[in-house]
């Protein structure tokens, strides 16, 4: 059987924020078709390393490599990491009031397919791409005359990550927390969206806390971050260990190691 | 410099005085005699301590001419907006260009043209307005105005007519202007249950030269009115841009105003607003979008007068390289204006290190219930908003004219006329260089 080549490798990875450092050296490997799971207990650095992959420029990477389709992905500004088909959802996705949802979500489209040696589309065929694209996440086009995310509850603002996931269609999708605070209607069309976006040649890392999510979105590896590092990996199983005995015996067993 | 205005004055040297009616020359004597009194502002006056008018003080300004002939339609194009169904007014160098001008379907008692004419055919009812709101004591250019008054937009919609489509009064200055001064001068009154929507839109043929604009328009907001009222200044970047926009509002009337500045060398406009009935809605908007050396500057007055009644303003500027804006808002509330509830909002965002903003409210409260409150913030792009925007593939240099476009279009968006919001879009969009 033939070697399937990874589509994100990291090795290594060490990240600050400030002189504060985050990430202490984390090795993960996702490969096209799986969903990953990355839990852990609050500031356990999983959020960072979603938006270290995303190429938050508040982090700086002090160590490691992260090799994204076999290229050095830390060497790409983050609009270079999206054109190449990364897609964060962000934990809290930002308001930008004077724009339309429309307008913002065409501008990045057509960023995206001009990077790619693909042509513009005008905002006539970009209104029949979403209207496909709105029923997956269940909302009508009124939504896409508002400003982006302004004055948008909670939940619309993580329906909308899900949104703009589906028209910009990752290969690698990372959800930060997405299912934080959503109630349970607004956590079923997030995950059946995700979901309708799975490809084999596609991969999703789910960060979160709870294991809850993981209902919807069933992954193949659940990995466990403590204190920076990746203290336990394991199958769909881990979620449900966690869910039941909390993050204290890893976290205690972390720092008996250390 | 003040001598030169003097001769001027005594030579008629603009033809401001043919077939004016008597009442006139009193009115233009007395504004002259305070201009001579006063001579211009300077830096130590409080209300034009950020605002260096030596530049206009000491240059030879000759008054326009104003009998400029060949100027197309073609030319003025990109400044009519492309709507055919509006009434639009061109004023070449100051004075009312009928060929290039165009009136739109309007009810028959309604009255748009030209300032000049109306003083000609209608003066004993102008005689009641025109002058009588603008102060000649409130500023030496108001001052300078009304003794050189000549020519400019009148615009009467009479009781519970409705305009439907906006009038547009274009003030365009040619090379020919070069090195001289227009005083345009409007005169706009929307009578009782009337509804209109007035731009203002003073641009240039003469990109690059130096002149001189001294704007003067007057407002009388009937009775239960409504009234949009939109000013877009895009003067030559070396231009002198000085403006009053001085408003009576009577009660129960709504008079809503943008004021956009993006031209000139020096800009200074006057926004004020007096309340004279109850339950009066004011509301007003601006954007001002400076580069290079440009000085922006806007002080804007309003006058609660009376009880029950609401204003509501927001200015916001985009100041990129050395340029500088001053934001001054004064909020004046009467002893007996119970229930006043007035915001004041003033938000720059700054492209560069070198630019600079003087921001100052100043409200003055004489009544006890009111509710006034008032910010200022003056700041840059929120890196995290541009993260997210580049996190979507938009490229760096596109996320910041993105985000600072909807900076802009966030105050925009406040205009209640589609075509007119579009047009202003449009044009700051095309400055800022956005998609």
């Amino acid at each position: 059987m033939a070697r399937k080549t990874a589509m994100l490798e990291v090795k290594g990875l060490r990240a600050t924020a400030g002189d504060k450092e985050i990430l202490r050296g984390i090795d993960l490997t996702v490969n096209p078709g799986e969903v990953h799971a990355v839990m852990g207990p609050n500031g356990s650095g999983k959020s960072t390393l979603a938006q270290v992959l995303a190429g938050h420029p508040a982090y700086e990477v002090t160590a490691g490599r992260v090799l994204y389709d076999g290229k050095d992905l830390l060497d790409m500004e983050p609009e270079e990491r999206a054109q190449a088909g990364i897609f964060l959802a962000f934990q809290y996705p930002v308001e930008i009031p004077g724009i339309s949802n429309a307008y913002f979500l065409r501008a990045a489209y057509n960023e995206i397919r001009k990077a790619r040696g693909l042509e513009e589309v005008d905002s006539m065929d970009f209104l029949d791409l979403l209207e496909e694209k709105l029923r997956l996440v269940e909302w009508g086009p009124e939504i896409m005359s508002r400003a982006v995310n302004s004055g948008f509850s909670g939940g619309e603002k993580k329906r909308n990550e899900i949104l703009q996931m589906a028209v910009l269609e990752p290969r690698l999708a990372i959800l930060d927390e997405t299912d934080s605070g959503l109630d349970i209607d607004a956590l079923r069309v997030v995950a059946s969206g995700v979901n309708a976006l799975r490809r084999p040649n596609n991969a999703t890392i789910v960060v979160t806390h709870y294991q809850r999510l993981l209902n919807y979105i069933v992954p193949d590896r659940v990995h466990v971050l403590v204190g920076g590092r990746i203290v336990r990996s394991g199958g769909k199983e881990l979620a449900l260990e966690l869910e039941a005995r909390g993050y204290e015996w890893l976290e205690e067993a972390a720092e008996a190691a250390l | 410099m003040t001598q030169s205005f003097l001769q001027e004055f005594g030579a008629r040297s603009n033809g401001a005085t043919a077939d004016a009616p008597d009442w006139l020359e009193p009115v233009r004597r007395a504004a002259m005699d305070r201009f001579a009194a006063t001579g211009f502002p300077t830096v130590r006056d409080e209300e034009w301590r950020f605002t260096p008018v030596g530049p206009i003080a000491q240059g030879a300004w000759r008054q326009a001419s104003g009998l400029v002939r060949g100027v197309t339609r073609e030319q003025l194009a990109p400044f009519i907006f492309g709507h055919p169904e509006w009434t639009t007014l061109v004023f070449v160098d100051g004075v009312y260009a009928e060929a290039l001008s165009s009136v739109g379907a309007l009810a028959p008692e309604v009255r748009v043209g030209s300032l000049a004419e109306a003083l000609r055919a209608d003066g004993a009812m102008l005689e009641q307005h025109l002058a009588r709101y603008a102060p000649i004591a409130g500023s030496p250019f108001t001052a300078l105005s009304t003794a050189f008054l000549r020519d400019g937009g009148f615009v009467h919609v009479p009781a519970n007519v409705d305009l439907a489509q906006p009038v547009h009064l274009v003030f365009v200055t040619t090379v020919e202007a070069t090195g001289s001064v227009t005083h345009p001068r409007n005169l706009i009154m929307v009578d009782r249950g009337a509804r209109a929507s007035v731009i203002e839109s003073y641009v240039t043929l003469a990109p690059g030269l130096v002149y001189w604009t001294n704007a003067v328009t007057e407002v009388v907001a009937g009775a239960n009115s409504w009234l949009e009222h939109t000013r877009i200044q895009r003067e030559s970047e070396q231009a002198f841009h000085v403006g009053l926009t001085h408003v009576e509002q009577q009660q129960d009337s709504h008079y809503r105003s943008f004021s956009m500045a993006m031209g000139a060398a020096l800009a200074r406009h006057n926004l004020h607003v007096r309340l004279n009935g109850e339950n009066v809605e004011t509301l007003m908007y601006g954007l001002y979008v400076t580069e290079g050396d440009q000085v922006a500057d806007n002080h804007t007055a309003i006058y609660h007068d009376e009880p029950n009644c609401r204003s509501w303003e927001v200015y916001k500027g985009i100041l990129d390289d050395r340029s500088r804006a001053v934001f001054n808002g004064k909020v004046f509330v009467k002893p007996k204006a119970q229930k006043t509830d007035a915001k004041q909002t003033n938000r720059n965002l700054l492209l560069s290190d070198t630019a600079k903003v003087n921001t100052k409210p100043q409200l003055e409260i004489f009544a006890d219930d009111v509710k006034c409150t008032h910010g200022a913030t003056v700041g840059r792009l929120d890196d995290v908003a541009l993260f997210y925007a580049r996190s979507r593939g938009i490229p760096a240099a596109e996320a910041q004219r993105l985000l600072t476009y909807a900076f802009a279009a966030e105050v925009i968006e406040e205009v209640a006329l589609e075509p007119v919001r579009d047009e202003l879009e449009r044009l700051v969009r095309e400055r800022l260089g956005a998609v």
